[in-house]
């Protein structure tokens, strides 16, 4: 971007400026440290000027929104056409408390769905198998069956909002009965928007709630692909998710470097079905998080989307530009929020919120203050959503498209999160793909370094944490803490009972049975799971067929 | 010469938050003690097994789903069936602090919170076990 004359000037000048003037200053005045670096240990210099972007080139590394490789965003106008979709990942209780929740956040000026699910739901349990007990309702809703489902979108017309589902291992199911919901509100799938995670690698390296093996696993999520590319053709089939990696103490460049490498695993096992590229790649979605450091954060995100694009140009030969967007939805980093104090993860998450938004971000969830505490209550996630309705109409930021490009410190930051990133994908690549470096426990094993050392860095002060080992004050009892009641346990059970003294039991047999077959075959399996939720068979009997074919997934314990 | 603290890491019921669980582990190994992590999912008997068998002196828990009222307590009472009430029990994660007072009369001996440091553990387990 700078001529090679200007570069030379411009590094004698730095020279110049560093001896004649840092120098004294800080005989004077010391630095507040010897070296500084990132949360995720960057080293950051002093000063960035053009020399840090000397290698750079404006129309191949940066170029566009909307054109390759998307280093400045997917979109040719960004926010000056349409903000971010607002979507607080939301679900606790039965699905009436839930419905209720929805119905508020969407009179509060939301603009998408997001369903957290309790984790019997997500591990494919009923609420009345053993290990549900004291589980039922907490994360999340309890779904069990399309009765439940049922009544989560009761009222919610469902061709005018997008609803995203945090759910992996039973994807396939939960989606059937979404569509089965849709269908009785006289929707037709084609016109269903929306996402589910389906992320099942990262349950494996961070999130903990798989039920199959791999392989198995990697089938249905390439079902899934396969069947919404004919079927729901506005549907992201996927999520690929770094929020959860850098949750479980990633850095931020192996969140990108894990997050990437789990879609070029999932790319590869749809290619190989016999599905091309471009049919599936454009549904492919990412989920990121939004840790505290703001310009590593933007940089990460920039990042991201430019290797991505070059991916799957230059290894998947894909065509379709679509195929080459990394879209993403962003969270807050729920590991920031602390106990202590909880008023200022308010500004915490502002903080974070801002990065996401200046790194492009297409939909963005803003974490309560009190969530370190408890579920957050309904004041909590008002603010939250506030928070990212200021930043949206009174920030100003939105108005110009990727600002802080051409910062020399952001394109530098950015440079260097790709070259890093890229690093850990060709070792991982030589491990033999990401689902042989889980087998292995390589991924988890960097991740549990880098968090054990964040860990230690803030306990002997190197990283302050405000209010929690520095300025620390005296904690006051939180009043309005959201409880679940324990009564939802029994009222799903109850549920339940009913359910299955009032559906057709000939029928739902015969849909398991027919279901159990096929799995044994290489059948897309979506239309079965369909026929077999629409009988009203529940969650828990469907996963117990599929278990009972393919298995379940032993954890390798690492530490 | 003292034998070392031998230690269970455990995750009772179906979360899958391991990270707390993991770095307490580590802290706990470089502060000299033995240190078995079960890995997620336990139930309740899985753990008072596991305990037993390895015949040690702490269980660590921990939970961030919100059942801990549930799970804690049935882990303590199994142990005492098991007549392991020497053992000492304490837990971390995401617990309200209303839920303390109840948790600790159940026979959880301490509750640790987030932003505790992993120092203090170590510190509440060599002061603590009954030896």
């Amino acid at each position: 971007m700078f001529n090679d004359n200007e570069i030379i000037n411009i590094k004698e000048s730095k020279k110049k400026w560093e001896s004649e003037v840092v120098d004294k200053a800080i005989k004077r005045f010391p630095e507040r440290k010897e070296k500084f670096s990132t949360v995720s240990d960057i080293e950051v210099d002093r000063l960035y000027t053009p020399e840090n972007m000397e290698n750079s080139d404006y129309e191949k590394d940066l170029g566009y929104p909307g054109k390759y490789p998307y280093t400045r965003g997917v979109q040719p106008t960004m926010y000056r056409g349409r903000l971010w979709t607002m979507r607080q990942y939301a679900g606790f209780a039965t699905a009436e408390e839930s419905n209720k929740r929805y119905k508020y956040l969407l009179e509060q000026g939301q603009t998408g769905l997001s369903v957290a699910f309790d984790l019997p739901t997500q591990i494919g349990y009923d609420s009345d198998h053993s290990l549900s007990a004291g589980e039922v309702g907490k994360v999340g809703v309890a779904i069990d069956s399309l009765k439940d489902m049922e009544i989560l979108f009761n009222g919610i017309p469902l061709d005018k909002v997008s609803t995203s589902m945090t759910i992996n291992a039973p994807a396939s199911v939960l989606l059937a009965m979404y569509i089965a919901v849709a269908e009785k509100q006289g929707v037709s799938q084609d016109k269903l928007r929306g996402t589910i995670q389906n992320d099942i690698l990262k349950e494996y390296i961070a999130r903990g709630t798989y039920i199959f093996p791999p392989e198995p696993s990697m089938r249905l999520i390439t079902d899934i692909f396969e069947y919404c590319s004919k079927n729901v053709p506005k549907w992201n089939t996927i999520s690929i998710s770094g929020y959860h990696i850098r949750e479980a103490g990633a850095t931020a460049i192996q969140e990108v470097a894990f997050t990437l490498a789990d879609g070029i695993a999932y790319v590869e096992a749809a290619i190989e079905t016999g599905l091309d590229v471009d049919d599936f790649a454009p549904r492919l979605s990412f989920f990121f998080n939004a840790h505290n450091n703001l310009l590593e954060e933007i940089a990460k995100y920039r990042a991201a989307r430019r290797i991505w694009a070059k991916i799957m140009k230059n290894r998947f030969k894909a065509k379709n530009e679509k195929s080459m967007k990394l879209k993403f939805h962003t969270q807050t980093a729920g590991c920031t929020l602390t106990a202590q104090q909880p008023d200022n993860n308010i500004i915490r998450v502002t903080v974070q919120a801002l990065a996401a938004v200046l790194g492009g971000t297409q939909s963005l969830h803003t974490n309560s203050r009190d969530e370190a505490l408890a579920l957050p209550s309904e004041e909590s996630v008002r603010i939250a959503l506030r928070t990212q309705q200021v930043l949206a109409y009174e920030s100003g930021v939105t108005e110009t498209i990727d600002p802080l490009a051409g910062s020399y410190y952001i394109e530098s930051l950015t440079d260097q999160i790709e070259e890093e990133a890229m690093k850990y994908i060709e070792k991982i690549d030589e491990l033999g793909g990401m689902p042989q470096a889980v087998e292995k426990g390589y991924v988890q094993k960097e991740i549990q370094n880098s968090s054990y050392k964040y860990q230690m860095e803030v306990e002997s002060n190197e990283r302050i944490v405000v209010g929690v080992n520095k300025f620390q004050t005296e904690e006051k009892h939180h009043e309005d803490i959201l409880k679940v009641d324990p009564e939802v346990e029994r009222l799903q059970k109850e549920k339940i009972n009913k359910l299955k003294s009032t559906r057709n039991n000939d029928e739902v047999k015969k849909n398991l049975a027919n279901l159990k077959k096929l799995a044994k075959t290489d059948e897309n399996l979506m239309p079965y799971i369909l026929s077999a939720v629409k009988s009203y068979a529940t969650l828990g009997e469907i996963c117990d067929v599929l278990r009972s074919v393919f298995g379940e997934y032993e954890q390798s314990v690492i530490l | 010469m003292d034998m070392p603290i031998r230690v269970l890491v455990a995750k009772p019921g179906l979360d899958g938050h391991d990270r707390g669980a993991k770095v307490i582990a580590r802290s706990l190994r470089d502060a000299g003690m033995e240190v078995i992590y079960t890995g997620l999912r336990q139930t309740p008997e899985q753990i008072v097994a596991a305990a037993i068998q390895e015949d040690v002196d702490v269980v660590a828990m921990s939970i961030l789903s919100g059942a801990h009222n549930h799970l804690f307590p049935k882990v303590v009472n199994l142990l005492k069936e098991q007549g392991a009430d020497d053992i000492l029990i304490i837990g971390g994660g995401v617990i309200p602090e209303d839920d303390i007072p109840e948790l600790k009369k159940s026979g959880v001996k301490a509750i640790f919170t987030p932003g505790t440091s992993t120092k203090d553990v170590v510190k509440y387990i060599e002061n603590h076990i009954k030896r």
